[in-house]
C-alpha cells in the first residue's frame, strides 16, 4: 500500500519546486508584453537560487530513497545537482543579451531550459531504469526544441532534426537494452538489478546484449566515437546560447547516468563494459583531437574537442573503481565549467547580426580586451591540460586512475593524443594574442555578463591552484 | 639576514604576484611606472635570493630552507620547497638574469611594455619554482606553466616568423614532458608518494628503470636541448626578442640539465649506466657536429643558438661520463666523477652568464640596425669602440679563454672525461678550437675591417643602461673564471650525495 511516508516527498523538494517554477514561468510569460520579458528572466534566476537553497537543505551524508525506490538522494546526487543548477544559471546570464540581439528573447527559452534542468536532476537522482529514462527524455525533448529555437535559421532546423532522429534512435537502443536486463533480472530498480546480477554466473548472452545496447545508448548521449556524429552539427547549428547550455550541464547529467546505470547496477559486468569503453575512449581521443585540427569554426572545433574530452572521461570511468569514478567526476565537473566559459567568450564577442563563431573572429582579442583574452587563455590552456589550470588536475586524476589499474599503455595513448590536441588549442591562443585585430570594434556587454564570465574564467584558474577541496568532494561521493 | 623568512616561497611568489601587479598597472599613460615597478621587484627578488647564499650551509647535502604543506591531500601532493647545493646557484642565476632582461627591454620594448615585463617576472617565479620544488607534481606544475609566458613572449614580441617558432617550441617541450608525467604517476604507485626524495630511494627493476629513463630523457633532452631534438632552439632564439633569448639560453636550457641531475641520474642509475653511451654519443655529436653547423651560420643569433647547443653538450657529457669514470679501473677514488658533475654544473652557470651576454650583445646591435645578418655589419669597432671591447671579451669567454668562466667548466669536464676515455675527451676538446673558430670569425666579420656601409657609420656607442648591463656581466664572467671556488664549494656536499645515489644500484 502506498503511503505518504513511502513517497518521502521531502528529499525531492528541489525537483518539485523546479517543476512548479517551470510551470509558473510558462504561465506568467504568456501575460507579459515583449518589452517586459525581463520578468521571465528574473523569475527564472530567482527560482534557481531557491532551488539551490532547497538542495542545500538536503542531508547529503545519508542515502535516502523516495517514490518507492524510483528516486535516490546521496552525496553524489547533491554535488551534481549543485553543479547543474549553477551551470544553467550561468548559461541564463550569458544568453540574455545574445537572445535580445536576435529577437529570440522569449519565455520558451527559459521554460525549456528549466524543464531540461529538471530532467537532468531526475537523471542524477534516479534509482530506477524508468525514472532514468523519464529524466533523459525530459532533457532530450527540451534540448531538441531549444536547438530549433531560432526558427528563421535553417542550420538550426537541420541540427535539431539530426539531433532528434539520432537522439530518438539512441533512446530506443537504451530502452531496448534496459528491457533485456529487465527480462533477465525481473527488476528495473537499480539496486535490485545489481543484487540480481551478482547472482548470475557464467556468460549470459542476453544480458551481454542488453549491456551492449545500453552502452550504445549512453555513448550516443555522451557523444563518444563512433556515436559522435551529431555533436559537431548540433554545436554548430544551435544558437550559441543553446550550445553553451548543451555543452555544459547535460554532460554532468550524462556522467550521472553512466554511474547509475553502469557502475551502480551493472557493476558485476564491469569487465564487459570496460572493453567497450576502452575502444570508444581511444577512438574518441583520436577522432576528436585529429579532426579538430582542421576546423575553422570555433563551435565545431569545440565540438570535436568535447569528443576528445569525453574520451578522457571514459578513461576514468573504465577504471571501474572509486579512484576512477571520482577522477571522471572531477573531470566532468571541471570540463563543464571550462566549456561553459569558452562558449561564454563566443557569446561575449557576438553582437547583433554577427556570430563571432569563426576562429578568425578572435583575431587580436588581446588588443580589444586584454582581460577577456586572458580569460580565454586560461580556458584554452585548461582544455589542453596545461598547469596551473584545473584541466591539468583533471587529466592527472584520470591518468592516475588508469595507471593504477595497470593500463599504462592507455595512459600513454591518452597523453600522446593530448600532444596532438595542444596544437589546435595553441592556435586559438595564437590568434588572440599574436594576430592583429581585423575587427576593432569595442566589446560592450552587460555588467552581469562581465562578472559571470570573469568568475567563470578565474574559477578555472583558482581550482587549478587549489583543486584539493573539489577533489576530496569527488572522492567522498564514491566512498 | 632573512634567516627565518620563508625565503623560497617569497622567491617564488614575489615575482609572480609582482608580475600580476605590473600587468594591472597597464600601459595607459606611459609604461614608465610599469618598468620601474618591474625593476624594483626583480632587484628585490635578487636581493632575497642572496639570502639563500649567505645562509646556506655547504657542509650538508640535506635540503635546506625546506617548506612543506599539504596541498592536495587526496593525491598526496605537497607544497614542498627546498634547495641544495645544486639548485641554489641556479636560483641565483635566475634572479640575476631577470634583472638584466628587464633592463635590456627598458627602451626597446614599446609595444605593451607592462605585459612584457609581467611575463618575465611571472616566468622568473615559475623557474625558481622548478628549481626549488621537491614534490614531483609541484615540479611538474611549474615546469609546464613556464611554457605559457615563454609562448606569449616569443609570439607577441618576436620576429617575423614568430608564430611558427613559438608553436614549435611549445609542442616540442610539451611532447617531452607528458611522458615524464606518466613516469611520475607510475613511480607514485611504486613509492606511495610524489616526493622527489622518496623517488630517489625507490627500487625499480631494469625494465621499469629503462622506460622511466627514456621518459625523463624525452623531457630533459628536449629542454637541454640535445641533438637530434634541438631543432626548436635555433628557431625560437632567432624569433624571440632579446630578453626571451637570454632567458631561454641562460636558464631554460639549464632546467633540462637540472632535470637530469635531480631525476634521471639518482632515480634510474642502472638504466643511466647502461645507456650512458647513448647520451655520450648524443653529447659528442652536439659538441662536434653542431659546432660545425654554427660555423656556417650567417645569422648571429642562430650562430649563438647553435653554440649554446654545443656548450650544453658539455653538461650532458659531464653528467653521463661518471659511469665510465667510475668503471675505469685506473681510477681509485671518485674524485674524477665529482669533477665531472661539478664541471657540468659550473658549465651550466657559466653558460648562463656567457650566453646571456652574447644575446644581449646581439640585442644591442639589433636595436640599432634591425638586422642580425653578419653580412650587414663590418667595422663596428670604428663607431662603437667601447661596445666592441665588451663584445670581444664575451666572444673570448664563449670560446673558452682561460681566465673567463667559460674555460673553467669546459676544462673540468674535459679533465674528468680524460679519466674515462681518451678519445671522448679528445673529441670534446675539439670544441675549444671550433668554438674559437666560429665565435671569433663572427667577431672578425662584424667588428673589424673597414666600415662597410652607411648604417654602420651612423651607429652610436653604448648608452649608460647598456654599459651597466655589459659591465655587470663582464665582471661576473671574469670573477667566476678567476675564482670559481665559492660556487664549487656550495655544491660539493650535494654532488657527493648525488654520486652516492648514482653508484648505488637501485635494482631490487
Amino acid at each position: 500500500m502506498m503511503t505518504l511516508e513511502m513517497l518521502n516527498l521531502s528529499i525531492a523538494m528541489p525537483e518539485i519546486f523546479l517543476l512548479v517554477l517551470a510551470c509558473t514561468v510558462l504561465v506568467v510569460d504568456v501575460y507579459l508584453k515583449d518589452e517586459r520579458r525581463n520578468v521571465t528572466y528574473v523569475l527564472s534566476q530567482f527560482g534557481l537560487i531557491i532551488t539551490l537553497i532547497l538542495i542545500s537543505q538536503q542531508n547529503p551524508q545519508s542515502r535516502e530513497i523516495a517514490f518507492n525506490g524510483l528516486f535516490v538522494n546521496d552525496l553524489l546526487a547533491t554535488v551534481l545537482k549543485y553543479a547543474v543548477v549553477l551551470l544553467v544559471a550561468v548559461v541564463f546570464v550569458y544568453s540574455r543579451r545574445y537572445l535580445q540581439d536576435r529577437n529570440i528573447f522569449k519565455g520558451e527559452f527559459y521554460v525549456l531550459g528549466l524543464f531540461g534542468l529538471l530532467g537532468m536532476m531526475v537523471m542524477i537522482s534516479s534509482n530506477h531504469f524508468l525514472s532514468m529514462y523519464l529524466g533523459l527524455e525530459l532533457l532530450s525533448l527540451s534540448l531538441y526544441a531549444m536547438v530549433a529555437f531560432n526558427r528563421e535559421n535553417p542550420n538550426a532546423a537541420e541540427a535539431a532534426m539530426k539531433y532528434f532522429i539520432l537522439g530518438a534512435i539512441a533512446s530506443g537502443m537504451l530502452l531496448y537494452g534496459m528491457s533485456m536486463v529487465y527480462g533477465m533480472t525481473g527488476s528495473l530498480n537499480i539496486v535490485e538489478v545489481a543484487v540480481a546480477l551478482d547472482k548470475i554466473e557464467g556468460n549470459n548472452i542476453v544480458l551481454i546484449f542488453g549491456l551492449v545496447f545500453m552502452v550504445i545508448g549512453l555513448a550516443f548521449k555522451l557523444g563518444a566515437v563512433p556515436f559522435h556524429m551529431w555533436i559537431p552539427d548540433v554545436y554548430h547549428g544551435s544558437p550559441t546560447a543553446v550550445t553553451s547550455y548543451i555543452a555544459s550541464a547535460p554532460k554532468v547529467a550524462g556522467f550521472a547516468m553512466i554511474i547509475r546505470l553502469l557502475a551502480e547496477s551493472m557493476g558485476s559486468f564491469q569487465t564487459d563494459w570496460q572493453g567497450m569503453f576502452i575502444i570508444m575512449a581511444v577512438l574518441s581521443m583520436i577522432v576528436g583531437n585529429v579532426i579538430a585540427i582542421a576546423q575553422t569554426n570555433l563551435k565545431r572545433l569545440l565540438a570535436y574537442s568535447t569528443i576528445s574530452h569525453v574520451g578522457f572521461i571514459m578513461l576514468g570511468l573504465l577504471a571501474g573503481n572509486q579512484e576512477g569514478y571520482s577522477a571522471a567526476m572531477f573531470y566532468t565537473l571541471t570540463y563543464a565549467l571550462t566549456s561553459l566559459g569558452a562558449f561564454g567568450v563566443i557569446i561575449l564577442l557576438a553582437r547583433k547580426g554577427f556570430e563571432a563563431e569563426n576562429i578568425d573572429d578572435f583575431k587580436g582579442l588581446n588588443q580589444r580586451s586584454p582581460w577577456f583574452a586572458f580569460m580565454m587563455l586560461i580556458i584554452v590552456f585548461s582544455m589542453a591540460g596545461v598547469p596551473p589550470t584545473v584541466g591539468f588536475w583533471a587529466k592527472l586524476a584520470v591518468l592516475k586512475a588508469v595507471v593504477n589499474i595497470d593500463m599504462l599503455w592507455l595512459a600513454l595513448v591518452a597523453v600522446f593524443f593530448s600532444i596532438i590536441g595542444i596544437f589546435y588549442y595553441l592556435r586559438i591562443v595564437k590568434i588572440m594574442y599574436f594576430d592583429d585585430a581585423l575587427d576593432k570594434s569595442d566589446i560592450n556587454c552587460t555588467r552581469d555578463m562581465q562578472i559571470a564570465l570573469s568568475a567563470n574564467g578565474l574559477s578555472v584558474l583558482l581550482l587549478g591552484l587549489y583543486p584539493a577541496a573539489l577533489m576530496s568532494i569527488c572522492i567522498a561521493a564514491f566512498s | 639576514m632573512f634567516a627565518d623568512w620563508p625565503l623560497l616561497s617569497l622567491l617564488v611568489w614575489l615575482p609572480i604576484v609582482g608580475g600580476v601587479a605590473v600587468l594591472l598597472s597597464g600601459d595607459k599613460g606611459g609604461s614608465e611606472g610599469s618598468r620601474r615597478l618591474a625593476l624594483i621587484i626583480s632587484v628585490a627578488t635578487f636581493v632575497l635570493s642572496l639570502g639563500l647564499y649567505t645562509n646556506f650551509d655547504s657542509a650538508t647535502s640535506a635540503m635546506q630552507f625546506e617548506e612543506r604543506f599539504e596541498w592536495i591531500g587526496d593525491f598526496n601532493i605537497y607544497y614542498h620547497l627546498g634547495v641544495d647545493g645544486i639548485s641554489m646557484p641556479l636560483i641565483i642565476l635566475t634572479t640575476f638574469t631577470t634583472i638584466l632582461v628587464i633592463l635590456a627591454g627598458w627602451e626597446v620594448i614599446q609595444k605593451r611594455a607592462s605585459q612584457y615585463m609581467a611575463a618575465f617576472l611571472i616566468m622568473e617565479g615559475l623557474m625558481i619554482g622548478v628549481f626549488s620544488a621537491l614534490d614531483s607534481m609541484f615540479f611538474y606544475v611549474f615546469w609546464e606553466a613556464m611554457l605559457i609566458p615563454m609562448f606569449v613572449i616569443i609570439g607577441v614580441w618576436g620576429g617575423p616568423n614568430r608564430v611558427y617558432a613559438t608553436i614549435k617550441f611549445f609542442i616540442y617541450t610539451f611532447f617531452g614532458s607528458v611522458f615524464m608525467l606518466v613516469a611520475m604517476i607510475y613511480m607514485y604507485y611504486q613509492s606511495g608518494s610524489f616526493a622527489i626524495l622518496d623517488m630517489h630511494n625507490l627500487n625499480l627493476g631494469m625494465t621499469e628503470q629503462t622506460l622511466i629513463f627514456f621518459a625523463f630523457l624525452a623531457a630533459f633532452a628536449v629542454k637541454v636541448p640535445m641533438w637530434p631534438v634541438h631543432t626548436w632552439l635555433p628557431d625560437a632564439h632567432v624569433e624571440a626578442p632579446t630578453g626571451g633569448s637570454v632567458i631561454l639560453a641562460a636558464i631554460m636550457l639549464k632546467i633540462g640539465g637540472y632535470g637530469f641531475i635531480r631525476f634521471a641520474l639518482p632515480i634510474t642509475p642502472d638504466a643511466s649506466m647502461s645507456y650512458d653511451w647513448l647520451i655520450i654519443a648524443m653529447s659528442l655529436i652536439a659538441i662536434v657536429y653542431i659546432g660545425f653547423v654554427a660555423l656556417v651560420q650567417s645569422d648571429m643569433k642562430k650562430l649563438v643558438a647553435y653554440s649554446s647547443i654545443a656548450h650544453m653538450g658539455f653538461v650532458t657529457l659531464g653528467l653521463f661520463s661518471v659511469f665510465q669514470i667510475l668503471n675505469n679501473p685506473a681510477n681509485v677514488d671518485i674524485t674524477g666523477a665529482v669533477l665531472a658533475i661539478e664541471g657540468a654544473m659550473v658549465q651550466m652557470i657559466s653558460h648562463g652568464f656567457i650566453s646571456g651576454a652574447m644575446f644581449l650583445m646581439i640585442g644591442v646591435l639589433y636595436d640599432r640596425m634591425h638586422s642580425r645578418e653578419i653580412a650587414d655589419y663590418g667595422g663596428v669597432v670604428n663607431t662603437m669602440p667601447v661596445f666592441a671591447a665588451f663584445a670581444v671579451f664575451f666572444a673570448m669567454s664563449n670560446a673558452g679563454l682561460p681566465g673567463t668562466s667559460g674555460f673553467v667548466g669546459e676544462f673540468m669536464v674535459i679533465l674528468a672525461v680524460f679519466k674515462a676515455n681518451f678519445w671522448i675527451a679528445f673529441l670534446a676538446a675539439i670544441t675549444l678550437i671550433l668554438g674559437a673558430a666560429y665565435t671569433l670569425w663572427m667577431v672578425k666579420r662584424v667588428f673589424y675591417g673597414e666600415v662597410t656601409n652607411e648604417n654602420v657609420k651612423a651607429l652610436k656607442d653604448l648608452n649608460q643602461r647598456e654599459l651597466l648591463i655589459m659591465s655587470i656581466l663582464a665582471v661576473s664572467i671574469l670573477a667566476l673564471g678567476l675564482y670559481p671556488a665559492p660556487l664549487v664549494d656550495v655544491m660539493h656536499a650535494s654532488v657527493d650525495n648525488l654520486l652516492q645515489h648514482i653508484t648505488q644500484s637501485k635494482l631490487p
